[in-house]
């Protein structure tokens, strides 16, 4: 069956017809993403992740909603819960003032068939705006997903005005067969920066593509981190614009993907100002027959002179049929930039093992003491009391040795 | 007590030991020296169970237990050590909390309750002390940044806290300086006791200046071809292998 053709019918049951906002702008995005339909390998910004195939699966999932009790990081933050999409008054904190986006997108759907899905199908999302000068603090951000066969689309949207400081942390679960394609804008304007962590572990058998559409302005910082250890298949898609002179981006991530996982991180950073530095760091610890991806792309306007861009891809592989693709690219049009990408891949070190096991720590652990190394210099730049320790307890629950 | 008998090992198709016969009692220190190439790290390599190396006869007991069949770990509970001749690197992984591991695996093998962090803690910063190593070794990550002589010191430290019964010192010489040789061998030396036995592999005799072997072997071309008391070791310091390997 075509993209398109499993699309209809795994959509059949959202009336767009029938959603708040401005259809016109609802049933123009679903004809651009029915001008696609889930994409596969003949997109080639897909050509390593074949969507179509995973959602082949959907199509015929009858919807089965379910109660489910989340459980949230026992952490004193300030917290806003959107399950299945939409905003959970009585799991949210009533402390916290923010707006909501009710399904109304501002960003326009671009070319990516998930981002206008998501401008045709979103119900809610999270509007936070943070006041010039403002240091906002710390605010949890959680998403539940608890239906079989749902789409989940929430559109949230977050702007830092000159100045302003904030910390977002997203915890990302559910439970049951749903696809979750959250969209989330960012804006941080002069002098303004966000961090923003992400923790993914949804259900292992949903689908998760994800869309972050950032633009960075003069001296701003956006830093972000992802650690995702569940879905079937996960895609994390970052588009980030550096527009002001001396702007700052890192997007790092780290992937632990088993059985038949696919985890995907693809970044497109446009340096469209001058100055400006670009960090990504993205490990990948695969194991089974599971696959990692990374896509980095790197655009360089021939204003932007000074640039400083760097990306590595680095991947343990776990089992002779780990796969990891990698795909570097560099776009530049200035002449004054230092740009550089690398990759390393490989797997555990025998003398390593050999090492620790001469010293009486068995094999399984001398193997979890290793990844765990490999993966601890992925957190290291995390100084956030929050967040890091989110991540290390993730890290540490993970199905170690799952498969040898 | 270690007994190897016949023990003979091939790399590929290679043959490094060609029978090899010694016995370290409990409570004794054995000198094992011998020319490059004689097979001294494949012995220790061997003993320690690592891979790639292929036993093609003689037997390896340890306190009456056959040592070729158990893994690494079972033979460091057993209460075996191999000080690397070339310590590996570990990044990301603290000093501290690798040595504590090791410890506690060992323990736990051996039926011992685990040791609490305090209590290690303590243990690792005197032993860390009485090697005359910096503060910071404990928190670095293993072996990484390490000077050649840190590394050394750094296996002694981990033969000190892991407390094993039999120590093979693999070169344990090799890259120290004068002042560095002499702290590693007062840690062999603090050892030393009616439970602790230890194979000392080595080119050169000066270790041997500071540690005092009970028994010298040595190997050639696979095979122990002469043993001795302390002064083999002078002996062969003056007139060197070739003259040994002729007779």
């Amino acid at each position: 069956m075509s993209g398109t053709a499993h699309a209809t019918k795994f959509l059949d049951r959202v009336d767009v017809a029938s959603l708040p906002g401005d259809q016109e702008a609802r049933q123009s995005a679903l004809a651009t993403f029915f001008s696609t339909g889930w994409p596969d390998r003949k997109h080639e910004a897909w050509h390593y992740t074949d969507l179509n195939a995973r959602m082949r699966s959907f199509a015929d999932e009858a919807l089965v909603t379910r109660t489910l009790r989340p459980e949230f990081p026992s952490v004193d933050i300030p917290r806003l819960v959107f399950v299945d999409g939409v905003w959970d008054k009585n799991l949210s904190s009533d402390s916290l003032n923010f707006l909501r986006t009710r399904g109304i997108p501002e960003q326009k759907a671009g070319s990516s068939p998930i981002v206008a899905l998501n401008a045709a199908i979103t119900l809610d999302g999270a509007d936070l705006k943070i006041s010039a000068g403002q240091n906002a603090g710390t605010i949890l951000l959680v998403s539940v997903g608890s239906a079989d066969g749902l789409a989940i689309a929430p559109r949230h949207r977050i702007t830092l005005e000159k100045g302003s400081n904030l910390t977002v942390i997203e915890v990302i679960r559910g439970a049951g067969r749903y696809l979750h394609v959250p969209v989330t804008e960012i804006d941080v304007r002069d002098g303004g920066t966000l961090r923003h962590f992400r923790l993914q572990e949804e259900s292992q058998d949903s689908v998760h593509v994800a869309t972050i559409l950032a633009t960075i302005g003069e001296s701003a910082a956006y830093e972000t981190f992802t650690l995702g250890v569940g879905a079937s298949l996960a895609r994390s898609e970052f588009h980030v614009t550096l527009g002001g002179s001396g702007a700052d981006v890192q997007i790092n991530a780290a992937q632990l993907l088993t059985g038949t996982q696919h985890g995907d991180v693809t970044t497109i950073v446009a340096h469209d100002a001058p100055g400006c530095t670009s960090r990504q760091t993205v490990k990948s610890v695969i194991d089974g027959s599971a696959r990692g991806v990374f896509q980095g792309r790197i655009e360089v306007a021939r204003i932007a002179q000074k640039t400083d861009g760097y990306q590595m891809n680095q991947a343990l592989l776990l089992s002779d049929s780990a796969e990891i693709d990698s795909k570097p690219e560099l776009e530049i049009f200035a002449d004054d930039v230092k740009c550089s990408h690398g990759a390393a891949i490989g797997a555990l070190d025998p003398e390593q093992i050999f090492y620790l096991r001469s010293r009486g720590v068995s094999e399984q652990e001398a193997r979890a003491i290793l990844i765990r190394a490999f993966l601890h210099e992925a957190l290291e730049p995390i100084t956030d009391d929050v967040a890091r320790p989110l991540f290390e307890a993730a890290i540490q629950s993970w199905r170690w040795g799952a498969s040898g | 007590m270690l007994e190897i008998k016949g023990l003979r090992a091939s790399v590929g198709a290679k043959e490094i030991l060609t029978g090899i016969d010694l016995t370290v009692p409990d409570g004794e220190i054995h000198a094992v020296m011998g020319p490059n190439g004689a097979g001294k790290s494949t012995l220790s390599y061997i003993l320690s169970g690592r891979d790639g190396y292929e036993v093609t006869g003689g037997a390896v007991s340890f306190d009456g237990a056959d040592l070729l069949v158990m893994a690494p770990e079972a033979r460091a509970a057993a209460g075996i050590f191999l000080a690397f001749q070339y310590p590996i690197e570990l990044p990301g992984v603290g000093n501290a909390n690798f040595i504590r591991t090791a410890v506690n695996a060992v323990r736990r093998a051996r039926g011992e309750t685990e040791m609490d962090t305090v209590t290690f803690l303590k243990e690792a910063r005197n032993a860390v002390k009485a090697l005359a190593m910096p503060d910071d070794m404990l928190k670095r990550n293993v072996n990484v940044g390490f000077s050649g002589g840190e590394k050394k010191r750094n296996e002694i430290l981990q033969m000190t806290l892991l407390k094993p019964k039999l120590a093979l010192l693999d070169e344990t010489d090799s890259g120290l300086d004068i002042d560095a040789l002499r702290i590693v061998a007062g840690g062999v030396n603090a050892a030393r006791g009616p439970k602790f036995s230890a194979l000392v592999i080595t080119h050169y005799q000066r270790l041997l200046d500071y540690i005092t072997p009970d028994r010298v072997h040595v190997l050639a071309a696979g095979r122990i071809v002469r043993s001795g008391g302390p002064e083999l070791a002078v002996e062969l310091e003056q007139h060197g292998y070739g003259g040994l390997e002729a007779a």
